[in-house]
């Protein structure tokens, strides 16, 4: 019995002693490296993230030493210390793990979780050629960024590209081309420019004309990721990446649920798509949130392009965007748990999955004998821009498969899907 | 000069008399502030400006603005069109980024921080493409 208090008090004791304030202790390293986040028991985190904030919050070094350069903020109330380094003023909270830290922390630790996350899921080979998708969004800039950092620091052997897709969209995507041609020169990295009007004789400015308002994100979202596939080809890239973040993902896991596409719900977490193709891509942005992309460009002064497509109101995924955005305001992990759910998600064996060939016209991937960008050219050049649009029509026999194949052919655009999407309802 | 020609007040009752009007000094009853709009925001103000050093008035008589009178202030009076890209409720559209001094506002009491004379407020949209 005694015994047994006696060492309660001193387990007891030994706590205590843990508590006190030892900036840069152990607890950080776990925070340092989160991959894959989502696994982090909770309460550790938010304990890790509270222990240091209150003790270190009142040491008389907490004006003296600020890393905010020429804007000095005066102290304030909520003035607090990183938690990282127990120095610095803390600029941001992070949604990932509720960790208060400053601009020189956060810097490492979000280049270090994107660094952690190429290695863990071996995304590159020394000596690939790799095409950067950029559209001089926040994104794909600070991907190009911090890719070509990465790249530097671990030695990772990458021949890096810009690779931008001209969609022939007047005031929107030749202002973005512009910011695309200025990183090319900040970050020194080759650019390849193709445009819909070269690969398909048709700018979307043109299409728009044709079809209007309604489905031309089908188009552009097709077409697109054709043009990206063909310009890596023209690069001789052995891989793409793309800017897609966790917002992202975990947006178009709700719409695949929304839409009960099975089969784009399975694959839609998955960091690498296309292996079996001809040039895989990949997300290294999957568990970066959009928030911390962008307070990195801002701190870091990154210069990006942000204005909405002029021909995108696309409201089923704003929607789901928005909702995603309100989620994440309450419990900002929601956006990892949404991933984590569509990682986690089986198909049962007897869901029949659409089966993978060529387009018979193009030898573009496709399940079905035209591929979904041969068949919407078609309608654009016979003036039928309806064609492709929509369900495929088939006899009341043959329904149920003709949808699957649908559904197949559909699959194509699944991972370029960018903000404005390319959505067939 | 304009102020010479009022009758003479006591010091608190000016505030009571002129709320806000340019006739009187703006010293103590307004406050300077630095906004900056990014990420798309600034479509929503006239002439698409970024960065806007304004004069918000001041009601308490404190010398200090909450965040929460900010935002009404720049919702009535900077914002052009669709307010709902901006704000959302009495805070901003979840989405929308701020910072005072280049902090996080969530580090500053969000809502409820207390803004002073000079500060500067960046409100960076992270709702447009990618």
């Amino acid at each position: 019995m005694r015994e047994g208090f006696a060492a309660f008090q001193a387990t007891n004791k030994s706590a205590s002693w843990v508590k006190s304030p030892k900036p840069g202790a152990h607890f950080t390293i776990r925070a340092f490296r989160p991959q894959p986040p989502h696994l982090l028991p909770p309460r550790r985190r938010h304990f890790a993230a509270g222990r240091f904030v209150e003790p270190v919050g009142n040491s008389p070094t907490m004006d003296s030493s600020s890393a905010a350069g020429a804007r000095l903020p005066p102290s304030r109330a909520g003035s607090r210390l990183c938690v990282r380094c127990g120095e610095r003023k803390a600029a941001l909270k992070r949604p990932k793990t509720l960790e208060q830290i400053c601009r020189e922390c956060f810097y490492v630790v979000f280049e270090d979780e994107i660094h952690q996350t190429i290695v863990d899921n071996t995304l590159f080979k020394a000596g690939e050629r790799v095409a950067i998708g950029a559209s001089g969004g926040k994104d794909s800039t600070v991907l190009a960024y911090v890719l070509s950092e990465l790249n530097r620091r671990h030695n990772y052997g990458l021949d890096l590209f810009l690779l931008s897709v001209d969609e022939g969209i007047t005031g929107y995507r030749d202002d973005s081309l512009e910011t695309v041609k200025r990183n090319e020169i900040q970050y020194g990295l080759p650019l390849k420019i193709v445009s819909y009007k070269d690969l398909y004789g048709w700018t979307m400015d043109d299409i728009v004309k044709a079809i209007g308002l309604k489905n031309n994100c089908t188009f552009c979202g097709v077409f697109r990721r054709q043009a990206l596939d063909r310009g890596a080809a023209l690069l001789k890239a052995d891989k793409i990446v793309t800017g897609h973040n966790a917002d992202d993902i975990a947006e178009t896991v709700l719409l695949n649920i929304l839409r009960g596409d099975i089969a784009r719900l399975s694959r839609c977490t998955f960091i690498t798509t296309g292996e079996d193709g001809p040039i895989p891509r990949c997300k290294p942005f999957k568990y970066t949130y959009e928030k911390e992309i962008v307070m990195y460009a801002y701190f870091k002064k990154l210069d990006y392009f942000s204005t909405e497509c002029i021909y995108s109101p696309n409201a089923y995924r704003g929607f789901a965007r928005e909702f995603i955005k309100d989620l994440e305001r309450m419990r900002p992990r929601a956006i990892l748990d949404i991933i984590k759910s569509g990682e986690n998600f089986r198909i049962s064996t007897t869901t029949r999955m659409p089966e993978q060939g060529t387009c018979d016209r193009c030898g573009y991937i496709s399940s079905q004998k035209l591929c979904k960008a041969c068949v919407l050219l078609d309608g654009l050049n016979r003036g039928l821009p309806k064609l492709g649009i929509g369900r495929t029509k088939a006899g009341p026999g043959t329904d149920g498969d003709a949808k699957q194949r649908s559904k197949g052919s559909e699959r194509n655009t699944l991972s370029l899907q960018g903000k404005h999407g390319s959505f067939d309802f | 000069m304009a102020l010479r020609q009022l009758p003479p007040i006591t010091p608190g009752l000016e505030e009571t008399l002129y709320p806000g009007t340019d006739s009187l000094p703006s010293g103590p009853l307004a406050m300077h502030l630095t906004l900056e709009f990014g990420g798309g925001l600034e479509l929503l103000l006239e002439n698409s400006t970024k960065v806007h050093k304004v004069e918000v008035p001041l009601k308490d008589g404190e010398g200090k603005v909450p965040m929460k009178g900010l935002l009404s202030w720049v919702k009535a009076n900077l914002i052009k069109e669709r307010p709902e890209m901006f704000v959302k409720g009495d805070s901003v559209r979840p989405g929308v980024l701020v910072l005072i001094n280049d902090c996080d506002w969530e580090l500053c009491g969000g809502l409820d921080a207390e803004l002073v004379e000079k500060d500067v407020v960046v409100f960076i949209s992270t709702l447009h493409g990618g």
